[in-house]
């Protein structure tokens, strides 16, 4: 049934470059997942209400649901595969999720972790609480009731300015 | 009351004695073991894995909340590229068994796809097996299919009577289930007491609602006959023979292969749904099968929507505040189906009077079917809901006498000699220091500050309100609460084990398998490394954690009802006595010593007081496996042990069901107190201080038990404040997405402190009693409280939830 044709997209995603043909219909996050086999990236509500799915897009969050991944052809994409070392070594916000229990199921975190990255690299001395608190309102958690992110990210936050 | 131990109950073998004072490890706040993959993105959820060949389904809805289906056209959604099978009701009458069901009505018949008829919006009505996603949702839209639209059954109380139409014909009836229950003399407690309080209250339908949905991979192999399911679905052990009858296959041939869950919250309880679907269209297509839940599908098509209750509620009590008897009347509306039965009522039933003592209760209830999503599990699985009436009409019975609300409540506690405490029903309270609870969250909330705090606020006209309630958190049910509904029960199991084994391998490494269920968002990996730590005295991340597929798998039941961590860690240590054991016997063979002066130390085994005698773990498991003339001559090769681990303390209930018996005697205890000030304008309600303080025996990690109490009280805060199922007049669902169902967000929420005072349980291995669902168990209560307190100027009592932010300003307005 399908007349319209795949289109090439180049796009860079965690520093390494990938050409690929695709559906101008297939939406980002399922690019992301099933050409890139990127997986960390999950989707919740595939409409742009839960922010589960958030990426860094040329250094800004957005919904990957809700980008078709013909739309990013020549951009420059960072998923939660990238915060970690080679080596698997957590990097600082990462780690404190780990030492401020800032997950239970871990489906949200990707998301959440992204979000925190782009808050931090704005606001490297963390801010209020009640503006961490802004900054992950567009991500939704089920298990945490939130308290305990926002603890992660003050002390990842303050890991920063030890470093 | 003296208990006298059944000799069946299971025992902890060894040495593992309740509440031990010198725990090394349990009680510890170590980092939880599972995150570092899930904080990497490799958690492996089921929509993550991909089978080779493997096709995609979805599935076409009901638009429909009642209706006939008179005619299906699947041949344009056949005809398109890419689609392998199209398959309707007739498919499932033909190649499967109805799903089973715990609700004991012959008459409630629930299919994979509906058969002649639709009885929920949403219900599925066809399924697509297509090469992608994408197409499966294309040929979604291309089935035809017409449908006699009937009345929609929608007022359960309509529902109930004479000439309603049905949601079942077989049933004749939409009342599944009637019955009164009543303990003590009610009647007479009634009659005698200086007053009492009766209200009408409402808890509405809303859902547990995991980000992660529910899905599952069928894989079926025609060679061997082995059908393997991949699922994140929870107790997959449990029944399990069950959905393989559904399947029409051995249930020695069904191999679940239990996935990562992202939260469940009681949504993915039981395998009857989603897994049993996928593994059924990969019986049907000889290949693999994904098929994944979107979210209007999670939302309209899922079998676990929370309670919906109608309820009235009746406390009599003295002048002095003293309570004496309580009525409940309850016609709880189930839905279309009735998979679990009323057993979300026998969690009401084992702590209806709370913490208070309340002699004399009469409890009577209606199960009603309507053209809704069914019931499933929610957190609290309907003790929830009851501590909600309890709680209201505790504050209804404040208000009438002019009474504190802390002082009414205070009066009434269980005293901390009164344990083990026996309650109306027959359930028992384990252990538990009430007033000790309540003192330390007052110490820690300041109560007397905020009342005066909130007292001068509303002279300067803002709207504070302050909320105190308590709740009791019972954990590990009994299968009994399933079946005493009825005097001649269908089926009477009395079994809800859980099990774990041990193998140290040759090197030395432990390797933990547990049972019932992969992760799901509680810690069941760092909750055994920690026990295993305990036992053994080695680190605990040096733990491997493993879990058995069904065909591989020991008896289990899984999560629910707060008692996975009491009962994994009564298996492991069960497991670890018998490893212990062992060891003991290799390590005093050759270090020439008495086992009995062995110590678990750094690692190894040692002699007491001898620090040179010592082997370690490696040495030892080398001897086990590859020196079989260094054992003891009658001993074999290995190390491998396991142990199943039953109920500790249940017991019968009588034949009039006046005593219900035990079946979930270890009870938790919690206070929490808030102050919230309410914007009028706007309906907004603002937190100005949230204390908790939980009593859950032994804490087994502080920061993961704080994790779960403060997850709870969100959600519990969901419940009070946003969440609904909303349904049009034609049973239509009118908020499919999370643009229209809000959760909570980081900007609702409060920022709590956490108390913990520790009451071990004297039953349980270490004293740990559950606390999974205590936090959603309060929040509706304070939110209750508060918000009413706080617009107490306009004489508002609040009797139904949520408590909207439109409701408030209306009440504001005095609309």
């Amino acid at each position: 049934m399908s007349t319209i044709e795949n289109q090439l997209v180049t796009v860079t995603v965690n520093g390494r470059t990938y050409e690929r043909e695709v559906e101008p219909r297939k939406a980002l996050s399922d690019f992301l997942r099933e050409d890139l086999e990127l997986t960390g990236t999950h989707v919740a509500c595939e409409h742009g209400f839960c922010g589960v799915c958030n990426i860094l897009l040329d250094g800004q969050t957005v919904r990957s649901c809700l980008l078709f991944a013909v739309q990013v052809d020549g951009a420059s994409i960072e998923t939660v595969e990238s915060l970690a070392a080679s080596d698997g070594t957590l990097n600082a916000l990462q780690q404190a999720f780990n030492d401020n229990a800032g997950l239970q199921c871990g489906y949200c975190t990707p998301g959440m972790l992204m979000t925190a990255k782009e808050y931090l690299d704005a606001n490297p001395d963390g801010g209020t609480d009640d503006e961490i608190r802004e900054a992950i309102s567009g991500v939704l958690c089920r298990c945490t009731g939130y308290q305990q992110i926002v603890e992660s990210i003050r002390a990842a936050a303050s890991a920063g300015k030890g470093a | 009351m003296e208990i006298e131990q059944d000799p069946n109950a299971s025992r902890i073998a060894g040495d593992t004695a309740p509440g031990d004072a010198g725990l090394r490890w349990i009680g510890k706040s170590i980092n939880r073991v599972e995150d570092p993959r899930f904080l990497r993105g490799e958690g492996r959820y089921i929509d993550d894995i991909t089978l080779p060949n493997m096709l995609h389904a979805a599935i076409k809805r009901s638009p429909h909340a009642h209706a006939r289906i008179k005619s299906i056209d699947t041949s344009k959604a056949e005809a398109l590229p890419g689609v392998v099978r199209v398959l309707t009701g007739q498919d499932v009458k033909e190649h499967a068994n109805p799903l089973p069901s715990f609700s004991m009505n012959p008459g409630i018949q629930h299919d994979m796809i509906a058969i002649e008829k639709v009885r929920h919006y949403g219900e599925c009505v066809a399924a697509v097996v297509a090469e992608n996603r994408y197409i499966a949702e294309d040929a979604c839209d291309l089935i035809e299919i017409e449908y006699e639209v009937l009345p929609a059954v929608l007022d359960p109380l309509k529902a109930r009577e004479e000439g309603s139409p049905l949601v079942h014909e077989a049933l004749g009836k939409n009342e599944a289930y009637s019955r009164t229950f009543s303990f003590g003399e009610v009647d007479k407690a009634f009659d005698d007491a200086a007053r009492r309080v009766s209200v009408d209250l409402y808890w509405p339908r809303s859902t547990g609602m995991p980000m992660d949905t529910n899905g599952a991979i069928g894989d079926y192999d025609a060679g061997t006959g082995v059908l393997t399911i991949h699922a994140n679905s929870m107790n997959f052990t449990y029944f399990l023979w069950l959905i393989a009858g559904t399947l029409k296959i051995p249930s020695a041939k069904l191999k679940i292969v239990p996935v990562v869950a992202g939260g469940s919250f009681g949504s993915k309880f039981f395998m009857h749904k989603v897994p049993t679907f996928a593994g059924w269209l990969s019986l049907m297509v000889g290949k693999p099968v994904k098929y994944i839940e979107d979210r209007v599908t999670h939302i309209v098509n899922n079998d676990h929507a929370g309670s919906d209750r109608r309820y009235k509620a009746e406390l009599a009590f003295e002048d002095d505040g003293t309570f004496q008897a309580l009525r409940i009347d309850c016609v709880d509306d189930y839905g279309a189906y009735l998979q679990f039965g009323v057993g979300t009522h026998g969690n009401a039933l084992s702590q209806i009077c709370g913490p208070y003592t309340i002699d004399h209760v009469e409890y009577s209830l209606a199960a009603v079917l309507t053209n809704k999503n069914q019931q499933g599990a929610y957190r609290g699985f309907g003790a929830e809901v009851s501590n909600w009436i309890l709680e209201r009409l505790v504050d209804h019975a404040a208000h009438d006498l002019g009474m504190d609300r802390v002082e009414i409540r205070r009066k009434n506690l269980i005293q901390a000699d009164a344990f083990p405490y026996l309650t109306p029903t027959g359930n028992i309270y384990d252990s538990g220091n009430y007033p000790g609870v309540l003192d330390k969250v007052l110490a820690d909330f300041d109560y007397d500050y905020w009342v005066k705090y909130r007292d001068d606020a509303r002279k300067e006209g803002r709207h504070v309100g302050i909320g105190v309630v308590a709740s009791q958190e019972r954990s590990v049910f009994s299968s009994t609460e399933f079946w005493f509904w009825f005097d001649e029960p269908a089926f009477s199991p009395t079994s809800s084990p859980e099990s774990a084994s041990i193998q140290i391998e040759p090197t030395g490494q432990i390797v933990v398998t547990l049972h019932s269920q992969a992760m799901w968002g509680n810690s069941p990996e760092t909750v055994v490394s920690q026990v295993i730590a305990e036992e053994f005295d080695v680190d605990p991340t040096s733990v491997v954690i493993t879990y058995a597929d069904s065909q591989h798998a020991l008896p289990g039941t899984g999560p629910g009802g707060s008692r996975y961590t009491v009962m994994v860690s009564g298996a492991v240590a069960g497991a670890a006595s018998q490893m212990k054991d062992k060891i003991k016997r290799i390590a005093a063979n050759k270090l020439e010593a008495a086992e009995g002066d062995l110590e678990f130390r750094d690692g190894g085994v040692g002699v007491k007081g001898a620090p040179d005698k010592q082997l370690s773990l490696s040495d030892i498991a080398m001897m086990a496996y590859m020196f079989k003339l260094d054992l003891p001559p009658d001993m074999e090769s290995g190390l491998a042990t396991q142990w199943t681990y039953d109920h500790p303390l249940t017991t019968l209930p009588n034949a009039d069901r006046s005593d219900l018996g035990m079946f979930y005697p270890f009870v938790g205890h919690a206070w929490h107190m808030a102050v919230v000030e309410v914007d009028p304008g706007t309906g907004r309600v603002e937190f100005l201080r949230y204390s908790a303080v939980h009593d859950a025996g032994t804490v087994v990690n502080p920061k993961t038990l704080n994790g779960q109490i403060i997850g709870g009280t969100v959600q519990g805060l969901g419940t009070a404040m946003l969440e609904e199922y909303l349904y049009d007049d034609q049973g239509r669902v009118l908020n499919e997405n999370f643009e229209h169902y809000h959760l909570p967000s980081s900007m609702d929420v409060p920022t709590m402190t956490i108390g913990h005072q520790e009451t071990p349980s004297p039953y349980t291995a270490y004293g740990i009693k559950g606390a999974g669902e205590g936090g959603r168990m309060l929040t509706p209560a304070i939110m209750s409280a508060a918000v009413e307190d706080a617009l107490s100027p306009y004489g508002v009592r609040i009797t139904s939830l949520p408590i909207s932010a439109e409701q408030i300003v209306e009440w504001a307005a005095g609309d």
